[in-house]
């Protein structure tokens, strides 16, 4: 137990220690993020993350997002396990025909008014994979995607830039 | 296996009545290529058995003629060996070889469902990759299935599968995905509990297939490279890696000394970023919240070390045909020297706090234990074999440069559970940075891309260890030096059905952190 505590002292917060130039960006819109979910979703944004064929590298830089250098729930930003809990779903694709339905019925379990963002090249385009007999490429081409997350995959924060431009520019009236 | 062995065994299949006949295997080195009667094949898998060759991957090929070819790779001792049978395009059948070896179960579904060959005695009727994306009469692979398919509207839920069920008082069913509960692929697994017990795990994947080995066709070199490093984001460097030499190989295009090492380096960085993550997620799982703290600070420190050196956090698309597109300079060198010295103090701590955490101990050990014996039966890869007393790395077994010219020490436990599978992770990011040391020290001066030129009707396979094991590349160019064949074989293929085994008589509770011990991709499995 001193091990540990011993270990957390040294540590220390490394969400405040900036250690490197990305910091600066992200303390920043982070704080953005933070501000408008106060505004638009009582302080707190839940998303449920749809993996609808991606290669999985999407999904590593998502689970970043919970890591101590980035750790977005302190903006309010939660994810969430049921799409009926979530204001927001955040798309990985490209939609494979398999998942076409699974994600169908995640859209329409998610209460209005919601959020799409559809994340990776994969998802905004359909990337590498495009449409073809077991791919319906773009998240776009299966469900109504109010926003997209480039890059490939993208990085932490893109993505957090990408939820900040979504609740921005989705005219969501403040409560 | 040796040659004397390698000679044994093709008595033993002469004497078995196997009618074969060794054929020449340009591009195909290390393996030594066996042309087998197709009516035999059944029987060669079982002379494989018998002489405890390993199962590592099946496929087949449509090379326009009359006839498909199934191909199906051994080992033994680090000698490999490709079985290979021709079968007439009008009545595709031979025999199952998973049989004998129960891991290739799915890889003949996954053909049959793809070229319509049928395994006459697979012990399965069921469909394994194809779902309602296609018709039951329609073959993608097949040279005369378009890429694009045919019209859908929409592709309905596949609800129809056969799962194995079971009756009686107190059991239940619990049906869990396509679409999982937190940020991970997407799969279905059907349990069969009673009270908090699981009787019986079915895995059922396919959920991710997108058409990886049809669209591969037609590609260019560059193509078939950006395209591997897609097949699964978490080995974007081992599938690379794995396309870009078994394409050299068929070109006999010689990559300079450099690239060879740098390919080394970003392939152990890349088993380092995992296994720290993985780590991390474990403990995560049993609510050892600060071991998933420290691991995943460690993580996004390394992959931020990728991005400043490498360009990329993941270096995807660094390895290209030809050689690497990224070269280090002395001062990155530096960097990563200093990183790897960090890294080590930073696992020693934390492994003597893991190590002193009696409730975490309480979780792991014993929790998902994957017998030995099963562990070899069901040719299990990389640390979930290796933490079940099976002790393979192609690195040390079947050494490619440039790990023939490097000592590779290999972890091995035999306890089974997922804190072997753990420590095994633990021990391998130590060799690791073992070997980045030396990648780092030796690496040779000179240019680190050589020229591409298209090699026209050439074939070639590598087998390397990725960050969860033993991966292959199979690639054949046409006449015109397009892609008329892509086959890339994740381990997790062989580690997905041990899951099935090692959850038995654990608690429901304990799977997601059963499931992450052996991390299985599901992309990389369902191609």
């Amino acid at each position: 137990m001193l091990r540990i505590l011993g270990k957390i002292q040294r540590i220390g917060v490394i969400t405040e220690a900036a250690p490197t130039d990305l910091e600066p960006a992200l303390t920043q819109i982070g704080a953005r993020v933070k501000a408008r979910v106060g505004e638009l979703f009582a302080g707190s944004l839940a998303i449920r993350q749809v993996d609808a064929g991606s290669c999985n590298g999407c999904e590593l830089e998502i689970q970043a997002l919970a890591n101590p250098y980035y750790g977005v729930e302190r903006f309010g930003v939660h994810f969430v396990a049921s799409p009926r809990h979530a204001d927001m779903l955040l798309v990985t694709g490209p939609v494979s025909r398999h998942m076409e339905e699974a994600l169908r019925r995640a859209y329409d379990c998610t209460p209005n008014p919601k959020l799409v963002l559809a994340v990776g090249e994969c998802g905004a385009t359909g990337g590498e994979f495009g449409v073809n007999y077991a791919s319906c490429g773009a998240v776009a081409n299966v469900i109504p995607v109010d926003g997209v997350v480039r890059g490939c995959p993208p990085t932490p924060l893109d993505l957090l830039r990408g939820i900040l431009e979504a609740i921005d520019g989705a005219g969501v009236k403040p409560r | 296996m040796t040659a004397d062995a390698f000679d044994a065994f093709k008595q033993g299949l002469a004497a078995g009545g196997v009618a074969f006949e060794e054929v020449a295997s340009n591009g195909l080195d290390p393996a030594r290529v066996l042309r087998v009667n197709p009516e035999h094949w059944g029987q060669f898998a079982f002379e494989a058995k018998r002489r405890e060759l390993r199962h590592a991957g099946l496929w087949a090929d449509d090379g326009g003629g009359a006839t498909f070819t199934i191909r199906a790779l051994f080992e033994k001792q680090g000698r490999y060996l490709l079985a290979q049978a021709d079968v007439e395009k009008g009545r595709p059948s031979l025999p199952s070889q998973s049989v004998h070896f129960p891991g290739a179960d799915r890889l003949e579904r996954h053909t049959r469902d793809l070229y319509g060959i049928v395994f006459t005695d697979h012990p399965d009727p069921r469909r394994w990759t194809r779902h309602q994306g296609w018709d039951d009469d329609e073959f993608p692979l097949r040279k005369d299935f378009p890429a694009a398919g045919f019209a859908h509207d929409r592709t309905p839920a596949d609800h129809l599968y056969k799962f194995t069920a079971a009756h009686g008082s107190g059991v239940y069913e619990i049906p869990v995905g396509p679409i999982h509960a937190g940020v991970i692929e997407p799969g279905h697994f059907r349990f069969l509990a009673v009270g908090e017990t699981v009787l019986n795990l079915e895995e059922r994947l396919g959920y991710v297939h997108k058409g990886i080995e049809k669209i591969a066709e037609g590609r260019d070199a560059d193509g078939l490279a950006r395209l591997a490093a897609r097949v699964s984001g978490d080995t974007t460097v081992g599938h690379a890696y794995a396309a870009c030499v078994a394409m050299e190989k068929a070109a006999a295009l010689a990559v300079p000394p450099r690239a060879v090492w740098l390919r080394a380096v970003m392939a152990e960085r890349e088993r380092v970023a995992n296994h720290l993550g993985d780590i991390g997620a474990i403990l995560n799982d049993v609510a050892f919240t600060f071991g998933f703290y420290q691991f995943s600070r460690l993580r996004e420190q390394w992959q931020r070390a990728s991005q400043s050196v490498f360009g990329h956090r993941f270096m995807m698309d660094r390895i290209v045909p030809g050689g690497v597109a990224v070269d280090i300079d002395q001062s990155q060198r530096q960097q990563m020297s200093a990183d790897i010295h960090a890294l080590r103090r930073e696992m020693k701590t934390l492994m003597a706090i893991y190590d002193d955490a009696p409730s975490v101990e309480d979780r792991l050990v014993t929790t998902g234990h994957l017998d030995p014996t099963r562990a070899r039966e069901l040719g299990t890869l990389g640390y979930v074999a290796r933490a079940s007393g099976v002790d393979i790395d192609v690195r040390r077994d079947a050494p490619y440069p440039p790990y023939d010219r490097l000592a590779v020490k290999v972890p091995v436990y035999r306890y089974g559970d997922v804190a072997a599978r753990l420590r095994v992770r633990a021990e391998e990011i130590a060799v690791s940075c073992e070997l980045l040391e030396q990648l780092l020290e030796r690496l040779p001066d000179g240019p680190v891309r050589a020229s591409w030129r298209p090699p026209a009707a050439a074939e070639g396979l590598a087998i390397i260890e990725g960050w969860r094991g033993e991966l292959m590349a199979y690639v054949r160019f046409d006449a015109d030096g397009r892609i008329a064949r892509y086959f890339p074989r994740d381990p997790s293929v062989f580690n997905w059905p041990a899951l099935e085994h090692l959850i038995h008589d654990n608690i429901v509770p304990d799977f997601p952190v059963c499931n992450k011990s052996v991390n299985g991709s599901y992309s990389g499995s369902d191609l």
